[in-house]
């Protein structure tokens, strides 16, 4: 990226602008080398080369030609409009696509400079929006003069409001900070052992998978495997079935030993020195021992938060917290602030940001009996279907009966675990609104709570399936910036109440703060 | 608002579904038609069943999709009903809308007709489509939801 250091003039507008027509050569030049020079390598590579400069300069030629028409094209037909609240784009021949872009919701222009551009002193010229998807706007290519004259149009068409700053990310701060939550060596270790992970034997599957031809023996015959754990002779089978239990035992703890060394491992690379400060520029985490990472999170910039826990860690009552938050650049918008620690160091935490616990009183709603009968029907038969047919099937196929019987077992017990995590689902999935926020728990063997702002939400939908219409059910979505937030399963007037809330406090926001809750 | 009724798209937005959904059945159509000359089973096996699925597909669930779809403008707000099967019914406050698009495609072109687009700052819906309407509506309704983001910012 590079600045040009000319000052220019903002731009007349009520007038259509062109592209400056070197653009479309530009353009050429740079669809040419993305798709021309793979072209190239398939000359060279089928042999054509050979043939020399014959064959090598009229396929060259006819590329050139081809994408020079179509980037002219597109040169044609694209034009844009500074106007006095907004800027317009208009491009495409067969489809032709009208964008604008009010002044107010751009946050930067960026102007840059790729080789070849550069070359012909051309700019690309991108503004920067706050659009959830990576589908921005950009003009290209204009004159470094004009690129200029751009982007201080828009600067002086945005003054007056507040500009945010733009770097979500940045590094060092020096101000006075508040440690809000670090962890120290011990709970560090705590943390490692609910960490436990099985993922070594994953690589190492993965490694012998790639380097199987190292290895001293063919690994995917089991023969193998048992001459080499009974040792010559068969000793270890011979020894009884006493020691047998005792290797099983001994496979199993060794199991358990390198899932925790494993854990440990990982959690003290990544958390290692984990402290979460506020500072004036927002949250600023830094972690990691090796890889040291420093991140700081503006508050206002935080979309929702997320309670998590896990299966066992909640026994005893360890959680961690998530911001999603609005970054500008392509990173995920989703941030750990507290890895693991109680809901009292949490609390605290939830309070800088502006969110808030749902209140001892909240009016929890719990989802439709209905949709989770449907989620339970719908897992359950073809299950029960399963276990009929394997018996079936055993039957016919003459299979010794403990087999089939093993199968349908199977089949049932994963029905009837269906059926337990519905139920739970029903007892404990719920959603509650309060002025400011609302609040979704969700989840069975390690339940989550989800927290937005409601005035930070984007949109709301209400979607219903064949089977959600016919009873009266719909799943309720949010847009939200950096994240999602979503609840299954809601009865329908309530969802329509949810949504109308939720459209009273967006709507009836106080316009001037829409710039801090914006951001 | 959810009990007002829907205002519907353009007549015109049928025409152009029927229009795509033939460029859509096409191939499938000409394959039926190779196949059926092929004479690998009894004469009519492919032809038959697939060129009456295409013309309910053209005929019918276009108009049932024209008769699902529909949109309210309100002051400060769009919502977009659409879906036959899987239903969906969204609201987008004019207030937390990014960009807006007015997008045409060479059908829509023949007819009339645009396709609004708004973009918003979330991950799901990042971007809501309303087709069929007439293009000058489109175009207005655009000016009326930029005029909007620029009265509330100020």
């Amino acid at each position: 990226m590079t600045e040009t250091a000319v000052v220019a003039a903002p731009l007349p507008s009520e007038e259509w602008r062109r592209t400056s027509p070197m653009s479309f050569v530009v353009s050429a030049i740079m669809s040419l080398s993305k798709g021309g020079l793979p072209a190239l390598a398939a000359i060279v590579g089928s042999g054509a080369w050979g043939m020399g400069l014959l064959v090598l300069v009229p396929t060259l030629a006819a590329l050139l030609a081809f994408s020079s028409f179509f980037s002219f094209i597109a040169w044609r037909h694209f034009r844009y409009h500074v106007g006095d609240s907004d800027i317009r784009v208009e491009r495409g021949l067969f489809s032709r696509t009208a964008r604008s872009v009010p002044y107010e919701r751009i946050q930067d222009v960026s102007l840059e400079q790729a080789f070849i551009p550069r070359l012909f002193g051309m700019v690309d010229v991108k503004f920067e929006t706050g659009a959830g998807g990576k589908d921005e706007v950009r003009i290209r290519y204009v004159t470094a003069e004009e690129a200029e004259a751009l982007r201080e149009t828009v600067r002086a068409r945005k003054s007056g409001e507040a500009v945010v700053a733009g770097d979500a990310e940045a590094t060092p701060v020096a101000e006075p900070a508040r440690t809000l939550f670090a962890m120290d060596f011990k709970r560090l270790l705590t943390f490692g052992v609910f960490e436990f992970s099985l993922v070594v034997f994953a690589l190492l599957a993965g490694a012998a998978q790639q380097f199987d031809f190292l290895m001293p023996f063919d690994i995917y015959n089991p023969e193998e495997w048992i001459r080499l754990f009974a040792g010559p002779g068969h000793r270890l089978l011979e020894l009884g079935v006493g020691a047998q239990v005792v290797g099983v035992a001994l496979a199993l703890i060794t199991l358990a030993l390198l899932g925790l060394l494993t854990g440990m491992i990982r959690t003290v690379l990544r958390d290692y020195g984990f402290r979460l400060e506020e500072t004036p520029k927002g949250l600023r985490r830094r972690r990691g021992l090796l890889t040291k990472t420093d991140v700081v999170m503006p508050v206002h910039r935080v979309q929702a938060l997320k309670v998590t826990t896990g299966i066992l860690r909640r026994r005893w009552g360890w959680h961690g917290l998530g911001v999603v938050s609005l970054s500008q650049d392509a990173k995920s918008g989703k941030h750990v602030v507290v890895p693991f620690g109680q809901m009292d160091e949490i609390a605290p935490v939830i309070g800088v940001t502006g969110f808030e616990l749902p209140p001892a009183n909240a009016a929890w709603q719990r989802s439709s009996p209905k949709h989770k009968v449907d989620q339970a029907l719908l897992g359950v038969i073809p299950l029960s279907l399963a276990a009929a047919a394997s018996l079936a099937i055993g039957n016919l196929a003459d299979a010794p009966g403990p087999w089939r019987l093993w199968v349908a077992a199977g089949f049932a017990a994963a029905a009837i675990l269906v059926l337990l995590r519905e139920n739970f689902l029903w007892r404990h999935d719920r959603t509650a609104l309060d002025a400011r926020h609302i609040f979704a728990q969700h989840g069975w063997l390690a339940p989550k709570l989800d927290i937005a702002s409601r005035v930070k939400l984007q949109s709301i939908e209400i979607s219903q399936g064949p089977l959600a219409r016919r009873r009266g059910y719909a799943n309720l979505t949010f847009g939200v910036a950096g994240g999602t937030f979503a609840i299954a399963g809601v009865p329908l007037g309530e969802a329509r109440a949810i949504r109308r809330a939720v459209l009273d406090s967006i709507t009836g926001v106080d316009f001037s703060r829409l710039g801090e809750i914006e951001g | 608002m959810d009990g007002e009724e829907l205002t519907p798209l353009h007549p015109n937005y049928v025409k152009v579904v029927r229009l795509n959904t033939m460029v859509f059945a096409l191939p499938f159509v000409i394959a039926a038609i190779v196949l059926e000359f092929a004479g690998f089973l009894p004469r009519g096996a492919f032809l038959l069943p697939m060129l009456l699925v295409a013309l309910w597909l053209i005929i019918r669930v276009p108009l049932r999709r024209y008769h699902a779809r529909g949109y309210q403008m309100g002051d400060d707000r769009l919502r977009v009903v659409r879906g036959l099967i899987f239903n969906s019914d969204t609201i987008v406050p004019f207030g937390r809308v990014q960009h807006i698009d007015v997008h045409q495609g060479p059908i829509e072109r023949a007819y009339g007709l645009g396709t609004l687009v708004l973009h918003t700052a979330g991950n799901h819906n990042h971007s809501v489509a309303l087709p069929g309407l007439g293009h000058a509506d489109a175009m207005a309704m655009r000016e009326e939801i930029r005029a909007h983001v620029k009265r509330e910012t100020m």
